[in-house]
């Protein structure tokens, strides 16, 4: 019961039924409170989109649901089961994930990598590998082919043979969102796709995420990039130090005050009056069109995993 | 000239396209056509000096007296004057030798020149030394002097193409300067030796890439029992030169990536072939003297490729691998019927060899267990302090320290012969017509454990859980998110690293007749230490099977011919390291994916297309 069948339990089953569910999770570094009492829940079918301001807790959150972190307090449950501690056992259960600052496997090539995204859904071991029976070689060209499969679902089948480390930036992002599709999960957690793509890059990955959302995976992404965000997901939520400020539909998070004046800081003693308000959304709205590839500009920072 | 490049570089294509003569020029300012010829000539001259007489005396090593006759030292100078020969005559473009140098006929005809120089005036410069003056020198010594000479020159003074200097910040210091021009002359000494990706070569018949192969393996047979066989330091020290830049020269001239593309086409047959080469050297041999250093060299190789299953796939620095080989070693001697083994039983062969190989295991998941959890620099000291607890132990289980189990620093001796099948190892054997002795026995049954081994690397490698070690080695958090269990990969990968070491130790026991808790040091003066094997891995190419081998070769040989070293040993050694680490970290034999790396411009695609999705 092994590697072909592609994408097991996934088949857009009844849609709303629930994937994840985080309840109460806190996670403190020492003094720090990097994300407090966050619930969230993402429903199959979904792409749910995370975004904040810089350091507020987002990536620390990622962690906390992948196994990387164990969260201080509250607990995540995937499918109804809460996800074990280790991160190659959630990855196991069936939630994937890329990496804010993009780590690949750098000197293997591309095809590799995408095969080591198979690990969970393989099964053989050494003795077969040493061995060489005939089923190792059906796994393994039921492994490669799947795998040539996903390259070619995000377009990277020409450079199946490149070293990772070679490819332009773009590419090494859409090879990390094939690799984590390679394991074949129920959810896929993206953390910022797009950082650092051109607008026309930007774009396919948009229709990238669609198609991973036909298939039948939910998918939640954490992006700077607004627009990117508000075209693509069915609801978001906003974090800001560490706590869940707003959630709901695009319309209802971009129209929210306390959203816009988290991103421009904390409002002065007398808040800014509607006029102000209106006068900066003017603005925004006015330097979105050109200023949308800037925005995602920001640098990935070391401690991020 | 070439500066003015880099300010205006707009309209003047078609002029720099049609007039690139003064960006090319050589090392030495000599125009190209006389440097071309007195290069070549003096690859002739030196050829035929080769059969002249060098010196008066037979007193220097090799009797190099005989006209017509080239002896010694002498047969190396004539091989480097033959190789530049054939490649001056290869770069004048001479019908025929064209595919000799897919790559660069003029970077390997610098190497072979200088390579012969080397060669020639080593031996002029020791022949002068060793018997006191220039006038102990036969015409012969002053003709290979000069010719070799003319051809380095003229080898020096062939044009290539400089790279675009760097240009220069105004506001830099005097030392900034210095270090800038320092560095941008490194940079043009380097683009003097350059080569340029071999076109694509033309597809031989099969059975032709095979002859290749067996040539191929015929020649590394050659040159390792010519290694093997130098009697004396000079000739070492010559064979080294020559070997060195003859290799060099070949791989600029492109024929090493041709022929390891053809191996690589053919991935059993060279096995095969590397093994039948292997297991021909001791027919070649009329002494068992030199059987006695390959058996130990295989050893060494052996027990370095199996670290490299643990280093180079999977990342883990393990500084005390050698207690594994040791572990086995004990574990066959106890079992082997020696009188100063506690137990008293005498276990047939297959038997001791699984014995110690699972033993081995075992203690490798004791020791990994707990320790595989740290990373980096912490799994390296915690698997040094348990390569010395090892051989503390078996110092101390000695009857007065502890129970009497390995008779402590004494060690176990008198290991009987191995007898598999009624064959006595410690027997001379008459095989094909030749005198097989103890060590060559060994040395064909060391090889089946080499085999063994390599065939376990390279199916390991190759899986599942080959990919997984290096997805470790690589970034382990990313690894963990992939769904590999760190953890039990690495445990695997220590696990069988420890057995296949305990294998070979097994076998050891019988080659050495004793095992001493000495022979399991971290660092000593004889090879099969922690960190010799490391250095091999590490010398040879990590995460590649031919690496160590050739890594363990050069260690083992080079302390062992070269007497006078003595207690500078391991202080050479250190600088040697040091050197190539800055100049050659990836290794003698890169990798694979190391080549790639190397390779990027010549793989790099011209145009991506966006439309992916
Ligand atoms: N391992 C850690 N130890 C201590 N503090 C941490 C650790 N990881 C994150 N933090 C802190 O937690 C806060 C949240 O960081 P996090 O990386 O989650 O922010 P983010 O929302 O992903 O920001 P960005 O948009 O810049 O990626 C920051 O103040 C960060 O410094
Ligand atoms: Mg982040």
């Amino acid at each position: 019961m092994t590697t072909e069948t592609p994408i097991p339990d996934t088949a857009p089953a009844a849609p709303g039924e629930v994937v994840l569910d985080a309840r109460g999770v806190t996670m403190r570094f020492g003094g720090l409170t990097a994300v407090r009492n966050v619930d969230f829940t993402v429903r199959s079918g979904e792409i749910v989109g995370l975004i904040g301001p810089n350091g507020a807790g987002k990536t620390t959150f990622f962690n906390c649901l992948t196994g990387l972190y164990i969260p201080t307090e509250g607990e995540v449950r995937y499918k109804g089961q809460v996800l074990p501690p280790k991160s190659f056992k959630v990855t196991a259960a069936g939630i994937a994930r890329t990496f804010q600052n993009i780590r690949l496997f750098a000197n293997m090539t591309v095809l590799e990598n995408v095969l080591v995204g198979r690990h969970t859904r393989t099964k053989e071991g050494l003795w077969s590998a040493l061995l060489r029976g005939p089923g190792f070689h059906r796994a393994e060209a039921a492994s490669r082919a799947r795998a040539m499969e996903l390259l070619e679902f995000v377009g990277l089948e020409k450079k199946a043979e490149h070293l990772a480390r070679n490819l332009p930036y773009g590419e090494q992002r859409k090879l990390e969102i094939a690799r984590a599709l390679a394991s074949e999960p129920g959810l896929l957690l993206l953390d910022e796709p797009t950082a650092g793509m051109n607008p026309q890059e930007t774009r396919t990955t948009e229709e990238l995420v669609f198609a991973i959302r036909d298939k039948g995976i939910a998918v939640l992404v954490i992006e700077h990039d607004m627009r990117f965000i508000f075209n693509l997901c069915d609801r978001v939520a906003v974090l800001v130090q560490g706590e869940k400020l707003v959630e709901g539909d695009s319309a209802t998070v971009q129209g929210d005050e306390r959203v816009i004046a988290a991103y421009l800081g904390e409002p002065f003693e007398n808040a800014p009056g509607d006029e102000e308000v209106a006068e900066v959304e003017a603005a925004e709205a006015a330097a979105e069109p050109e200023a949308d590839n800037t925005s995602d500009a920001v640098p990935g920072k070391e401690n991020d995993r | 000239m070439t500066t003015e490049t880099t300010a205006s570089e707009t309209p003047e294509t078609p002029e720099t396209a049609s007039a690139p003569a003064p960006a090319a020029s050589g090392l030495i300012g000599l125009p190209a056509p006389l440097g071309r010829a007195l290069a070549t000539g003096g690859g002739i001259l030196a050829v035929v000096s080769a059969f002249m007489s060098w010196t008066w005396t037979s007193a220097f090593p090799g009797d190099l007296t005989v006209y017509g006759y080239p002896g010694g030292l002498q047969v190396l100078v004539l091989i480097g004057g033959i190789l530049t020969t054939l490649f001056g005559l290869a770069s004048y473009g001479v019908r025929g030798l064209g595919a000799l140098t897919p790559g660069s006929a003029d970077s390997a005809l610098k190497m072979a020149a200088l390579g012969t120089f080397g060669t020639a005036w080593y031996t002029v410069i020791a022949i002068s030394d060793e018997l006191g003056g220039v006038v102990n020198l036969d015409p012969g010594g002053f003709v290979v002097a000069i010719a070799t000479l003319a051809a380095v020159i003229g080898a020096l003074a062939l044009p290539f193409e400089r790279p675009e200097p760097d240009p220069v910040d105004p506001d830099d210091t005097g030392w900034e300067l210095f270090k800038h021009n320092s560095r941008q002359n490194w940079t043009n000494f380097r683009a003097a030796f350059a080569t340029k990706a071999p076109a694509p070569a033309p597809t031989l018949p099969s059975w032709a890439e095979i002859l290749v192969i067996i040539a191929a393996m015929a020649v590394g047979l050659f040159v390792f029992s010519y290694g093997i066989g130098t009697a004396y330091d000079e000739l070492f020290i010559g064979f080294l030169i020559m070997a060195g830049f003859g290799f060099a020269s070949l791989s600029k001239a492109g024929i090493v990536a041709r022929v390891s593309a053809i191996t690589a086409k053919h991935r059993n047959i060279t096995m095969i072939g590397a093994f039948v080469a292997a297991a021909a050297f001791p027919f070649t041999q009329s002494n068992d003297q030199y059987a006695t250093i390959g058996v130990y060299i295989l050893i060494f190789a052996t027990v370095a490729l199996g670290l490299n299953i643990v280093v180079g796939l999977a990342g883990l620095l393990d500084l005390g691998y050698v207690a594994f080989l040791g572990v086995g070693a004990y574990t066959a001697a106890l079992v082997s019927g020696s009188p100063s083994s506690p137990l008293h039983v005498q276990w047939p062969f297959w038997a001791s060899a699984l014995l110690g190989a699972v033993v081995a295991m075992i203690f490798g998941v004791v020791i990994g267990a707990p320790t595989l959890r740290l990373r980096g620099d912490y799994l390296a000291i915690v698997t040094l302090g348990f390569g010395e607890i090892f051989r503390i132990t078996v110092l101390n289980l000695d009857g007065t320290s502890g129970p009497d189990v390995t008779n402590g620093s004494n060690g176990i001796s008198s290991i009987p012969n191995l007898n598999i099948l009624g064959f006595d190892f410690g027997a001379q054997h008459q095989i094909l017509g030749s005198t097989i002795g103890r060590f060559a026995n060994y040395l064909l049954l060391m090889l089946i454990i080499t085999l063994i081994v390599v065939i376990v690397f390279r199916r390991s490698s190759d899986s599942r859980i080959g990919r997984a070690w290096v997805a470790i080695r690589e970034d382990e958090t990313a690894a963990l998110a992939m769904g590999i269990n760190g953890f039990r990969v690495k445990l695997i990968a220590f696990a069988l690293g420890a057995c296949l070491a305990g294998l070979s130790g097994s076998v050891q026991a019988h080659v050495t007749y004793t095992v001493t808790p000495e022979q399991y040091q971290f660092a000593y003066v004889v090879p099969p230490n922690s960190a010799f094997l490391l250095a091999a891995v590490v010398l040879g190419g990590m995460g590649t099977i031919s690496g160590p081998l050739v890594g363990a070769s050069l260690l083992y040989l080079i302390p062992a011919k070269l007497q006078f070293l003595g207690d500078y040993q391991l202080f050479a050694f250190g600088v040697t390291l040091i050197l190539l680490m800055r100049f050659r970290p990836e290794g003698l034999i890169p990798n694979r994916r190391r080549q790639l790396e190397f390779h990027e411009e010549a793989e790099a695609p011209a145009v991506l297309t966006k439309a992916g999705a």
